[in-house]
Protein backbone atom coordinates (compact mmCIF):
# COMPACT_ATOMS: atom_id res chain seq x y z
CA UNK A 1 0.00 0.00 0.00
CA UNK A 2 1.57 3.17 -1.02
CA UNK A 3 0.20 6.57 0.75
CA UNK A 4 -0.62 9.82 -1.69
CA UNK A 5 -0.37 12.80 -0.44
CA UNK A 6 -3.46 13.72 0.45
CA UNK A 7 -4.37 10.81 2.60
CA UNK A 8 -6.38 12.57 5.65
CA UNK A 9 -6.25 12.63 9.34
CA UNK A 10 -9.10 10.53 9.23
CA UNK A 11 -7.61 7.66 7.61
CA UNK A 12 -4.94 7.27 9.93
CA UNK A 13 -7.18 7.55 13.34
CA UNK A 14 -8.70 4.43 11.12
CA UNK A 15 -5.55 2.95 10.99
CA UNK A 16 -4.36 3.68 14.43
CA UNK A 17 -7.95 1.73 15.47
CA UNK A 18 -6.54 -1.64 14.25
CA UNK A 19 -4.11 -1.27 16.81
CA UNK A 20 -5.23 -3.17 20.22
CA UNK A 21 -3.70 -3.00 23.77
CA UNK A 22 -1.28 -5.82 24.28
CA UNK A 23 -3.17 -6.59 27.75
CA UNK A 24 -6.84 -6.33 26.71
CA UNK A 25 -6.81 -7.46 23.14
CA UNK A 26 -10.16 -6.91 22.56
CA UNK A 27 -9.79 -2.99 22.72
CA UNK A 28 -7.90 -0.78 20.54
CA UNK A 29 -5.63 2.10 21.53
CA UNK A 30 -8.31 4.62 20.03
CA UNK A 31 -11.42 2.91 22.22
CA UNK A 32 -8.86 3.34 25.34
CA UNK A 33 -8.00 6.97 24.93
CA UNK A 34 -4.07 6.47 24.76
CA UNK A 35 -4.29 8.14 21.52
CA UNK A 36 -4.77 12.10 22.13
CA UNK A 37 -3.99 13.79 18.37
CA UNK A 38 -2.79 13.01 15.19
CA UNK A 39 -0.83 15.75 13.12
CA UNK A 40 0.24 15.47 9.39
CA UNK A 41 3.48 17.21 9.51
CA UNK A 42 5.01 19.08 6.60
CA UNK A 43 8.28 19.27 8.54
CA UNK A 44 8.40 15.54 8.69
CA UNK A 45 8.15 15.46 4.70
CA UNK A 46 10.51 12.98 3.38
CA UNK A 47 10.94 12.36 -0.55
CA UNK A 48 8.38 9.74 -0.69
CA UNK A 49 5.29 9.29 1.98
CA UNK A 50 4.21 12.06 4.42
CA UNK A 51 5.22 12.46 8.06
CA UNK A 52 2.99 11.70 11.38
CA UNK A 53 3.31 12.41 14.55
CA UNK A 54 1.29 10.84 16.99
CA UNK A 55 0.68 11.92 20.36
CA UNK A 56 -0.14 8.97 22.90
CA UNK A 57 -0.79 8.94 26.95
CA UNK A 58 -0.05 5.96 29.23
CA UNK A 59 -2.72 4.50 30.99
CA UNK A 60 -0.62 4.20 34.27
CA UNK A 61 3.11 5.53 34.76
CA UNK A 62 4.07 2.05 34.91
CA UNK A 63 2.05 0.56 32.02
CA UNK A 64 4.72 -1.86 30.31
CA UNK A 65 2.08 -1.72 27.48
CA UNK A 66 3.75 1.59 26.48
CA UNK A 67 6.72 0.98 24.53
CA UNK A 68 5.02 -2.13 22.73
CA UNK A 69 2.10 0.06 21.60
CA UNK A 70 4.76 2.84 20.48
CA UNK A 71 6.58 0.14 18.66
CA UNK A 72 2.72 -1.07 17.00
CA UNK A 73 2.12 1.90 15.86
CA UNK A 74 4.96 2.46 14.17
CA UNK A 75 4.86 -0.61 12.39
CA UNK A 76 1.39 -0.41 10.84
CA UNK A 77 2.11 3.09 9.66
CA UNK A 78 5.11 1.81 8.23
CA UNK A 79 3.45 -0.93 6.51
CA UNK A 80 0.60 2.10 5.42
CA UNK A 81 3.45 3.75 3.61
CA UNK A 82 4.48 6.31 6.18
CA UNK A 83 8.19 6.54 6.32
CA UNK A 84 8.89 9.22 8.85
CA UNK A 85 6.50 8.39 12.08
CA UNK A 86 7.12 10.28 15.13
CA UNK A 87 5.93 9.09 17.93
CA UNK A 88 5.22 11.16 20.99
CA UNK A 89 4.29 10.90 24.53
CA UNK A 90 2.30 13.18 26.49
CA UNK A 91 2.03 13.13 30.23
CA UNK A 92 -0.87 16.17 30.37
CA UNK A 93 -3.31 16.26 30.49
CA UNK A 94 -3.04 13.00 32.87
CA UNK A 95 -4.98 10.13 30.76
CA UNK A 96 -8.54 9.37 32.63
CA UNK A 97 -11.20 6.18 31.99
CA UNK A 98 -13.47 9.34 30.76
CA UNK A 99 -11.74 9.37 27.43
CA UNK A 100 -12.82 5.54 27.41
CA UNK A 101 -15.45 5.52 24.03
CA UNK A 102 -18.69 4.16 24.84
CA UNK A 103 -17.83 1.05 21.98
CA UNK A 104 -14.66 0.51 24.28
CA UNK A 105 -17.35 0.19 27.34
CA UNK A 106 -19.42 -2.23 25.79
CA UNK A 107 -16.32 -4.44 24.46
CA UNK A 108 -14.79 -4.91 27.90
CA UNK A 109 -18.07 -5.92 29.36
CA UNK A 110 -18.50 -8.52 26.40
CA UNK A 111 -15.04 -9.11 26.96
CA UNK A 112 -15.92 -10.35 30.77
CA UNK A 113 -14.23 -7.01 32.15
CA UNK A 114 -16.77 -4.90 33.93
CA UNK A 115 -16.52 -1.06 32.36
CA UNK A 116 -15.52 1.65 34.67
CA UNK A 117 -18.43 3.10 36.10
CA UNK A 118 -19.27 6.91 36.59
CA UNK A 119 -16.94 9.73 35.40
CA UNK A 120 -13.43 10.15 36.28
CA UNK A 121 -11.97 8.96 40.18
CA UNK A 122 -13.47 11.49 42.66
CA UNK A 123 -13.22 11.42 46.34
CA UNK A 124 -15.75 8.46 45.82
CA UNK A 125 -14.55 4.86 46.53
CA UNK A 126 -14.32 1.94 45.18
CA UNK A 127 -16.28 0.32 47.32
CA UNK A 128 -19.19 2.65 47.05
CA UNK A 129 -19.97 1.61 43.68
CA UNK A 130 -22.14 -0.38 42.57
CA UNK A 131 -20.46 -2.35 39.80
CA UNK A 132 -22.47 -4.79 37.21
CA UNK A 133 -21.54 -8.50 36.96
CA UNK A 134 -20.31 -8.88 33.19
CA UNK A 135 -21.46 -12.78 33.46
CA UNK A 136 -25.03 -12.27 34.88
CA UNK A 137 -25.44 -8.59 35.14
CA UNK A 138 -25.84 -8.80 38.85
CA UNK A 139 -25.42 -5.85 40.44
CA UNK A 140 -24.72 -7.85 44.02
CA UNK A 141 -21.18 -7.52 43.73
CA UNK A 142 -17.97 -7.26 46.38
CA UNK A 143 -14.30 -5.35 45.87
CA UNK A 144 -11.21 -8.41 46.64
CA UNK A 145 -8.61 -6.33 45.86
CA UNK A 146 -8.71 -2.57 44.66
CA UNK A 147 -5.24 -4.30 42.41
CA UNK A 148 -6.47 -6.63 39.68
CA UNK A 149 -4.41 -8.40 36.85
CA UNK A 150 -2.74 -5.30 35.60
CA UNK A 151 -2.50 -1.73 37.48
CA UNK A 152 -5.72 -0.67 35.81
CA UNK A 153 -8.15 -2.90 37.12
CA UNK A 154 -9.51 -4.16 40.55
CA UNK A 155 -10.83 -7.64 41.11
CA UNK A 156 -14.43 -8.00 42.32
CA UNK A 157 -16.41 -10.73 42.87
CA UNK A 158 -20.42 -11.51 42.37
CA UNK A 159 -21.98 -12.42 45.19
CA UNK A 160 -24.96 -14.51 42.78
CA UNK A 161 -22.81 -16.04 40.20
CA UNK A 162 -20.47 -16.40 42.27
CA UNK A 163 -17.78 -15.66 39.48
CA UNK A 164 -14.73 -13.50 40.12
CA UNK A 165 -14.16 -10.95 37.24
CA UNK A 166 -11.83 -7.97 36.47
CA UNK A 167 -13.55 -4.40 36.94
CA UNK A 168 -11.50 -1.57 35.35
CA UNK A 169 -10.78 1.11 37.75
CA UNK A 170 -12.38 4.69 37.03
CA UNK A 171 -9.22 6.74 37.05
CA UNK B 1 22.86 27.35 39.82
CA UNK B 2 18.62 26.85 39.48
CA UNK B 3 19.86 24.36 36.70
CA UNK B 4 21.37 22.50 39.35
CA UNK B 5 19.36 22.76 41.45
CA UNK B 6 16.48 21.59 39.61
CA UNK B 7 18.50 18.68 37.74
CA UNK B 8 19.13 17.66 42.00
CA UNK B 9 15.60 18.33 42.90
CA UNK B 10 14.13 15.99 39.45
CA UNK B 11 16.69 13.13 40.30
CA UNK B 12 15.72 12.92 43.99
CA UNK B 13 12.38 12.81 43.47
CA UNK B 14 13.33 10.20 40.76
CA UNK B 15 15.29 8.60 43.20
CA UNK B 16 13.16 8.11 45.89
CA UNK B 17 10.06 6.29 43.66
CA UNK B 18 13.00 4.26 42.14
CA UNK B 19 13.92 2.75 45.25
CA UNK B 20 11.05 2.87 47.29
CA UNK B 21 9.50 0.68 43.68
CA UNK B 22 12.64 -1.33 43.88
CA UNK B 23 12.08 -2.49 47.87
CA UNK B 24 8.34 -3.11 47.38
CA UNK B 25 9.56 -5.28 44.51
CA UNK B 26 11.08 -7.35 46.48
CA UNK B 27 7.70 -8.90 47.84
CA UNK B 28 7.06 -10.09 44.29
CA UNK B 29 6.19 -13.77 44.23
CA UNK B 30 6.51 -13.87 48.13
CA UNK B 31 3.32 -11.46 49.19
CA UNK B 32 1.08 -13.11 52.37
CA UNK B 33 -1.83 -14.21 49.65
CA UNK B 34 -2.10 -13.55 46.06
CA UNK B 35 -4.25 -10.60 45.75
CA UNK B 36 -2.21 -8.26 47.87
CA UNK B 37 1.41 -9.79 46.34
CA UNK B 38 -0.07 -8.20 42.88
CA UNK B 39 -1.08 -5.19 44.50
CA UNK B 40 2.22 -4.33 46.35
CA UNK B 41 3.68 -5.08 42.53
CA UNK B 42 1.58 -3.08 41.56
CA UNK B 43 2.66 -0.64 43.48
CA UNK B 44 6.05 -1.30 42.85
CA UNK B 45 5.36 -1.15 39.01
CA UNK B 46 3.91 2.64 39.66
CA UNK B 47 6.38 3.78 41.20
CA UNK B 48 8.74 2.60 39.02
CA UNK B 49 7.34 4.37 36.26
CA UNK B 50 7.19 7.56 38.12
CA UNK B 51 10.69 7.55 38.51
CA UNK B 52 10.95 6.68 34.76
CA UNK B 53 9.04 10.04 34.14
CA UNK B 54 11.56 11.85 35.97
CA UNK B 55 14.83 10.47 35.12
CA UNK B 56 13.66 11.26 31.19
CA UNK B 57 13.09 14.57 32.11
CA UNK B 58 16.58 14.91 34.10
CA UNK B 59 18.26 13.17 31.55
CA UNK B 60 16.77 16.10 29.19
CA UNK B 61 17.90 18.65 31.41
CA UNK B 62 21.20 17.34 31.93
CA UNK B 63 22.03 16.81 28.17
CA UNK B 64 23.81 14.21 26.76
CA UNK B 65 22.87 11.34 29.39
CA UNK B 66 20.04 8.91 28.80
CA UNK B 67 17.15 8.23 31.72
CA UNK B 68 18.97 4.32 31.65
CA UNK B 69 22.36 6.24 32.74
CA UNK B 70 21.12 7.93 35.74
CA UNK B 71 19.32 4.77 37.39
CA UNK B 72 21.76 2.39 36.60
CA UNK B 73 25.05 3.82 36.67
CA UNK B 74 25.27 6.39 39.92
CA UNK B 75 27.11 5.68 42.51
CA UNK B 76 24.95 5.82 46.20
CA UNK B 77 27.00 9.00 46.93
CA UNK B 78 24.99 10.66 44.03
CA UNK B 79 21.76 9.17 45.28
CA UNK B 80 19.58 11.94 46.35
CA UNK B 81 16.59 9.41 48.01
CA UNK B 82 15.41 9.57 51.18
CA UNK B 83 16.13 6.80 53.51
CA UNK B 84 13.17 5.44 54.46
CA UNK B 85 12.72 4.13 51.00
CA UNK B 86 15.86 2.57 51.25
CA UNK B 87 15.21 0.75 54.49
CA UNK B 88 14.83 -3.11 54.28
CA UNK B 89 10.93 -4.12 53.91
CA UNK B 90 11.40 -6.13 57.09
CA UNK B 91 7.79 -7.89 57.74
CA UNK B 92 4.79 -6.91 56.30
CA UNK B 93 3.66 -4.61 59.17
CA UNK B 94 7.20 -2.79 58.62
CA UNK B 95 6.35 -2.72 54.75
CA UNK B 96 2.95 -1.59 55.06
CA UNK B 97 3.82 1.06 57.81
CA UNK B 98 6.91 2.07 55.50
CA UNK B 99 5.14 2.35 52.24
CA UNK B 100 1.87 4.38 54.72
CA UNK B 101 3.96 7.17 55.28
CA UNK B 102 6.16 7.47 52.27
CA UNK B 103 2.53 7.43 50.47
CA UNK B 104 1.39 10.14 52.48
CA UNK B 105 4.50 12.35 51.69
CA UNK B 106 3.93 11.89 48.16
CA UNK B 107 0.24 12.07 48.07
CA UNK B 108 1.00 16.27 49.60
CA UNK B 109 3.89 16.51 47.81
CA UNK B 110 2.43 15.81 44.00
CA UNK B 111 -0.93 18.11 45.04
CA UNK B 112 1.51 20.98 45.70
CA UNK B 113 3.71 20.27 43.18
CA UNK B 114 1.04 20.04 40.51
CA UNK B 115 1.22 23.93 40.77
CA UNK B 116 5.19 24.29 40.02
CA UNK B 117 6.09 26.84 37.43
CA UNK B 118 7.70 23.80 35.71
CA UNK B 119 5.00 22.26 33.30
CA UNK B 120 7.14 18.95 33.13
CA UNK B 121 7.03 18.21 36.68
CA UNK B 122 3.80 19.55 37.24
CA UNK B 123 2.62 16.95 34.81
CA UNK B 124 4.13 14.39 35.98
CA UNK B 125 2.43 15.28 39.54
CA UNK B 126 -0.34 15.16 37.82
CA UNK B 127 -0.18 12.05 36.81
CA UNK B 128 1.59 9.84 39.75
CA UNK B 129 -1.04 11.61 42.31
CA UNK B 130 -3.66 9.54 40.85
CA UNK B 131 -1.43 6.06 41.39
CA UNK B 132 -0.58 7.59 44.42
CA UNK B 133 -4.13 7.78 45.70
CA UNK B 134 -4.96 4.08 45.51
CA UNK B 135 -0.82 3.39 47.24
CA UNK B 136 -2.80 5.85 50.37
CA UNK B 137 -5.86 4.19 50.24
CA UNK B 138 -4.45 0.94 50.22
CA UNK B 139 -1.87 1.56 52.72
CA UNK B 140 -4.10 2.85 55.05
CA UNK B 141 -6.28 0.40 55.06
CA UNK B 142 -3.94 -2.32 55.72
CA UNK B 143 -2.64 0.28 58.94
CA UNK B 144 -6.13 -0.24 60.16
CA UNK B 145 -6.32 -3.70 59.60
CA UNK B 146 -3.08 -4.64 61.27
CA UNK B 147 -3.61 -2.19 64.06
CA UNK B 148 -6.86 -2.74 64.71
CA UNK B 149 -6.55 -6.61 63.83
CA UNK B 150 -5.36 -9.31 66.33
CA UNK B 151 -2.67 -8.96 69.22
CA UNK B 152 -0.03 -10.21 67.08
CA UNK B 153 -0.60 -7.82 64.25
CA UNK B 154 -0.71 -4.97 66.43
CA UNK B 155 2.90 -6.32 68.40
CA UNK B 156 4.22 -5.91 65.06
CA UNK B 157 2.72 -2.81 63.70
CA UNK B 158 3.65 -1.11 67.18
CA UNK B 159 7.40 -2.27 66.46
CA UNK B 160 7.55 -1.24 62.77
CA UNK B 161 6.22 2.37 64.23
CA UNK B 162 9.26 1.72 66.83
CA UNK B 163 11.80 1.68 64.15
CA UNK B 164 10.65 3.55 61.40
CA UNK B 165 9.35 7.24 63.29
CA UNK B 166 12.68 8.35 63.53
CA UNK B 167 13.47 8.40 59.60
CA UNK B 168 10.39 10.55 59.50
CA UNK B 169 11.37 14.23 59.66
CA UNK B 170 14.24 13.83 57.16
CA UNK B 171 11.02 14.21 54.76
CA UNK B 172 10.73 17.49 55.99
CA UNK B 173 14.11 18.33 56.25
CA UNK B 174 14.60 20.42 53.44
CA UNK B 175 18.20 20.04 51.42
CA UNK B 176 19.53 22.77 49.74
CA UNK B 177 18.18 22.30 45.98
CA UNK B 178 14.83 21.96 47.68
CA UNK B 179 15.17 25.62 48.96
CA UNK B 180 16.23 27.09 45.77
CA UNK B 181 13.25 25.27 43.97
CA UNK B 182 10.60 25.97 46.76
CA UNK B 183 11.98 29.78 46.35
CA UNK B 184 11.88 29.98 42.65
CA UNK B 185 8.07 28.43 42.94
CA UNK B 186 9.64 25.26 41.30
CA UNK B 187 9.22 22.88 44.13
CA UNK B 188 7.37 22.42 47.11
CA UNK B 189 7.81 24.30 50.30
CA UNK B 190 8.37 20.67 52.76
CA UNK B 191 7.35 23.19 55.58
CA UNK B 192 3.66 23.51 54.21
CA UNK B 193 3.22 19.91 54.06
CA UNK B 194 4.36 18.39 58.06
CA UNK B 195 1.11 19.38 59.23
CA UNK B 196 -1.21 17.39 56.56
CA UNK B 197 0.79 14.93 56.83
CA UNK B 198 0.89 14.85 60.48
CA UNK B 199 -2.79 15.12 60.28
CA UNK B 200 -3.44 11.88 58.16
CA UNK B 201 -1.09 9.99 60.05
CA UNK B 202 -3.30 10.80 63.24
CA UNK B 203 -6.66 9.66 61.91
CA UNK B 204 -5.35 6.71 60.53
CA UNK B 205 -3.77 5.92 63.68
CA UNK B 206 -6.85 6.34 65.47
CA UNK B 207 -8.76 4.23 63.14
CA UNK B 208 -6.42 1.70 63.95
CA UNK B 209 -6.34 1.89 67.68
CA UNK B 210 -3.06 2.45 67.75
CA UNK B 211 -1.47 5.38 69.83
CA UNK B 212 -0.33 8.78 68.08
CA UNK B 213 2.85 9.09 67.67
CA UNK B 214 5.07 10.39 69.90
CA UNK B 215 5.25 14.30 69.42
CA UNK B 216 6.19 15.67 65.93
CA UNK B 217 8.56 13.88 62.95
CA UNK B 218 11.69 14.79 64.40
CA UNK B 219 14.37 16.25 61.62
CA UNK B 220 17.21 14.19 63.39
CA UNK B 221 20.08 12.86 61.04
CA UNK B 222 21.02 9.58 62.30
CA UNK B 223 24.21 9.17 63.68
CA UNK B 224 26.46 6.10 61.14
CA UNK B 225 29.83 5.72 62.02
CA UNK B 226 30.67 8.99 62.47
CA UNK B 227 29.04 10.15 59.63
CA UNK B 228 25.49 11.97 59.53
CA UNK B 229 23.11 10.25 57.54
CA UNK B 230 21.38 12.34 55.35
CA UNK B 231 19.65 10.88 52.20
CA UNK B 232 18.82 13.56 49.99
CA UNK B 233 22.70 14.74 50.05
CA UNK B 234 23.58 11.47 49.00
CA UNK B 235 24.61 10.23 52.59
CA UNK B 236 23.13 7.00 52.68
CA UNK B 237 23.03 3.87 54.94
CA UNK B 238 24.53 0.67 53.61
CA UNK B 239 20.84 -0.39 52.94
CA UNK B 240 21.09 1.48 49.80
CA UNK B 241 24.29 -0.09 47.78
CA UNK B 242 23.04 -3.70 48.95
CA UNK B 243 19.74 -2.30 46.31
CA UNK B 244 22.08 -1.05 44.00
CA UNK B 245 24.39 -4.11 44.18
CA UNK B 246 21.78 -6.15 42.73
CA UNK B 247 19.72 -3.17 40.91
CA UNK B 248 22.51 -2.15 38.75
CA UNK B 249 24.99 -5.38 38.26
CA UNK B 250 23.93 -6.17 34.88
CA UNK B 251 24.00 -2.61 33.24
CA UNK B 252 27.42 -2.31 35.01
CA UNK B 253 28.51 -5.81 33.75
CA UNK B 254 27.47 -5.73 30.36
CA UNK B 255 26.99 -1.68 29.78
CA UNK B 256 24.11 -1.01 26.92
CA UNK B 257 23.15 -4.63 27.53
CA UNK B 258 18.96 -4.46 26.30
CA UNK B 259 15.80 -7.11 26.94
ZN1 LIG C 1 -22.60 -12.71 38.40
Amino acid sequence: MVVDNKISVGEIWQILEKITDPEIPILSIVDLGIVRDVKISPSLLVEKGQGVEVFITSTYSGCPAMDMISMNIKMELLQHGFTNIKITQQLSPAWTTDWMTERGKEKLQQYGIAPPVGKVMDQQFLDDLKVECPQCHSKNTKLLSEFGSTACKALFQCQDCKEPFDYFKCH
Amino acid sequence: MMQDSLIDYTLHLADNSLIMGHRLSEWTGHGPILEQDIAISNIALDLIGQSRNFYQYAAQLKGGVTEDDLAYLRDATEFKNMLLAELPNGDWAKTILKLFFFSTYQYYLYQKLIGSTDTQLSAIAEKSLKEVTYHLRWSSEWVIRLGDGTEESKKRIEKALEELWDYTGEMFLPSEYESECAKNKIGVDLGFLKEDWMNKVIQIFAEATLPSPKGEPVPTLREGQGVRLNGKEGKHTEHLQEILNDMQYLQRTYPGCEW
